[in-house]
């Protein structure tokens, strides 16, 4: 299950940053990507939607949501988080 | 994605995009000659703080916030539920049933204050005058409430049948129009859409056309009314909006929030409105416009601060003898930083000494709207030297450090003030005004 979201996320970060999955490392930021503030809302969306999850995002103070964005470990990790919440 | 050529190519024009700093002394003066002076000789309004200018003007007094729980059919599929909703609005006062049949509220609200612009200016737009006044409005989603009931009707609902007026009441002249058969205004009439700029833009068409000569009043400003379960569910997925209260400038700020309403002036040739002994509100001196060409939503402080200076230079004043700026402050990260960086790089020292507010932050941000309504506290410092002040500043922002009026309203005499817009798309309308 949880390499599966894995490959989800990577999938639909690197269809945003139009990249292969293999380069969307875990320890890339959002920036090395290339993913600006208007991508991460957009791949925030993608990650919405493919996980029928709601995730806490203001794109005005990114650093105070519950959802880290450091990079893409912490991304995943947090998906996986509410996933789990989600099936709980 | 951009590529390398592209990048290079973005990289030089944004380098070809600074200005100077300052403009130079009495750069302009003398070249506004053989235009005519326009001169503000009404005013009208309804939105969060009150459905009268007076009421708005004690609310910007007393730093008032008119933001509260939103209120309508399903809100609470929403997850952003404030916003600055006109209260106690009762169409049936003010229109017949006919009227509220083909009135969406934007054009309901933009007649209720053309009314009392009109009433105020004393014009009577019969005969000759007629000919020579039309309008321009701004407004950004038009009759949005319309677009989402019928929708809800025929895809929610699975009505097949709409009522006939669907079409003329959500289309986004309809206000203008509504104005111009109200008052028989006979000349120029048409809407302007650039998103948080559109009053701005309008205001600034209206001011063009009265100086040229190409009309003698022109009724102008805006209004808007996106406050339904579509209208916030779009600005939703964006995720800039706030879920409890707009405070920009504020260190802790953390987005904005819809407002809706409407502001109408009335724009009037100068010595037309001095023969017949109209009361002056304030003279409207400048306008500039300029497009940041870069981004779809982040704004350039570049294209911000061209449309400030190209504004003072149209106008003919200096930096020095602006006090007062009403900012675009949409309490969001991304503008407030940069509406700063572009003003204190246009004024330089100045900078410092000018004040420089959001009133959003009372009136919520009524998106098309929104310059119209702001306009008021530029006519208040000017008129009443009251500077309406930055409500829910809590916090310092380095990257905010301007005087941002915070908190309470400031006794103040100012000379010339401007009023900024910056609307996603990267167009900026900056409007300055001048004391009658």
């Amino acid at each position: 299950m949880t390499e599966e979201i894995t490959q989800r996320i990577r999938a639909i970060i690197a269809e945003q940053a139009m990249l292969e999955p293999a380069e969307v490392t875990d320890e890339a930021t959002p920036a090395d990507l290339g993913i600006d503030s208007l991508g991460l809302v957009e791949s925030i969306f993608a990650i919405e939607e493919a996980f029928d999850i709601t995730i806490p995002f203001n794109a005005n103070e990114p650093e105070k949501s519950d959802f880290d964005i450091s990079n893409m470990g912490t991304i995943i990790q947090a998906v996986e988080r509410l996933v789990a919440d989600k099936a709980a | 994605m951009t590529d390398k050529a592209t990048a290079g190519s973005v990289a030089a024009r944004k380098d070809a995009d600074r200005v100077a700093p300052a403009i130079a002394p009495g750069s302009n003066r003398g070249a506004r000659h053989g235009l005519r002076r326009v001169v503000i000789t009404g005013a009208g309004t309804i939105n969060a703080l009150g459905h009268d200018v007076a009421s708005t003007l004690e609310a910007f007094r007393e730093g008032r916030s008119g933001i509260t729980q939103l209120d309508f059919r399903d809100v609470e599929r929403l997850s952003i539920q404030i916003g600055a909703q006109v209260h106690d609005w009762s169409p049936e006062t003010y229109f017949n049933r006919q009227q509220i049949l083909l009135y969406d509220k934007f054009t309901q609200f933009t007649l209720l204050a053309a009314k009392q612009a009109v009433a105020q200016s004393g014009l009577n737009f019969e005969g000759a005058l007629g000919l020579r006044s039309g309008v321009v409005l701004g407004t950004a989603g038009g009759g949005l409430n319309t677009w989402d009931e019928n929708y809800r009707a025929v895809y929610e609902e699975g009505k097949n049948r709409v009522h006939p007026f669907v079409v003329p009441k959500l289309m986004n002249n309809a206000a203008a129009s509504h104005v111009s058969m109200e008052f028989g205004l006979r000349g120029p009439a048409f809407t302007v859409a650039t998103a948080c700029a559109s009053s701005n833009h309008a205001m600034g068409l209206a001011f063009q056309m009265v100086r040229s000569g190409g009309a003698d009043v022109m009724l102008s400003g805006g209004s808007e009314a996106m406050l339904c379960f579509g209208g916030v569910k779009a600005w939703e997925g964006l995720r800039v909006m706030s879920k409890d209260a707009c405070r920009p400038f504020s260190a802790n700020r953390n987005g904005m929030v819809q407002g809706e309403g409407a502001g109408v002036f009335v724009f009037e040739e100068y010595e037309r409105a001095r023969a017949r002994g109209a009361d002056i509100l304030a003279e409207v001196v400048g306008f500039a416009m300029s497009s940041d060409a870069q981004d779809i939503v982040m704004p350039s402080a570049q294209g911000a601060e061209r449309a400030i200076t190209g504004a003072m230079v149209d106008a003919g004043l200096n930096g020095d003898e602006i006090g007062y700026i009403n900012a675009h402050g949409t309490g969001t990260a991304a503008n407030d930083k940069t509406e700063c960086a572009a003003v204190a790089h246009a004024f330089g020292h100045h900078a410092d000494r000018l004040m420089i507010s959001s009133t959003k932050s009372m009136h919520g941000h009524l998106i098309g709207g929104t310059g119209a309504v702001e306009l008021l506290a530029c006519i208040m410092a000017l008129r009443d030297g009251i500077i309406a002040p930055t409500i829910g500043y809590q916090e310092p922002d380095p990257e905010c450090a301007l005087d941002v009026v915070p908190n309470e309203a400031r006794e103040v005499r100012v000379d010339a003030v401007l009023s900024n817009a910056f609307a996603f798309g990267g167009l900026n309308a900056v409007i300055a005004l001048r004391r009658a």
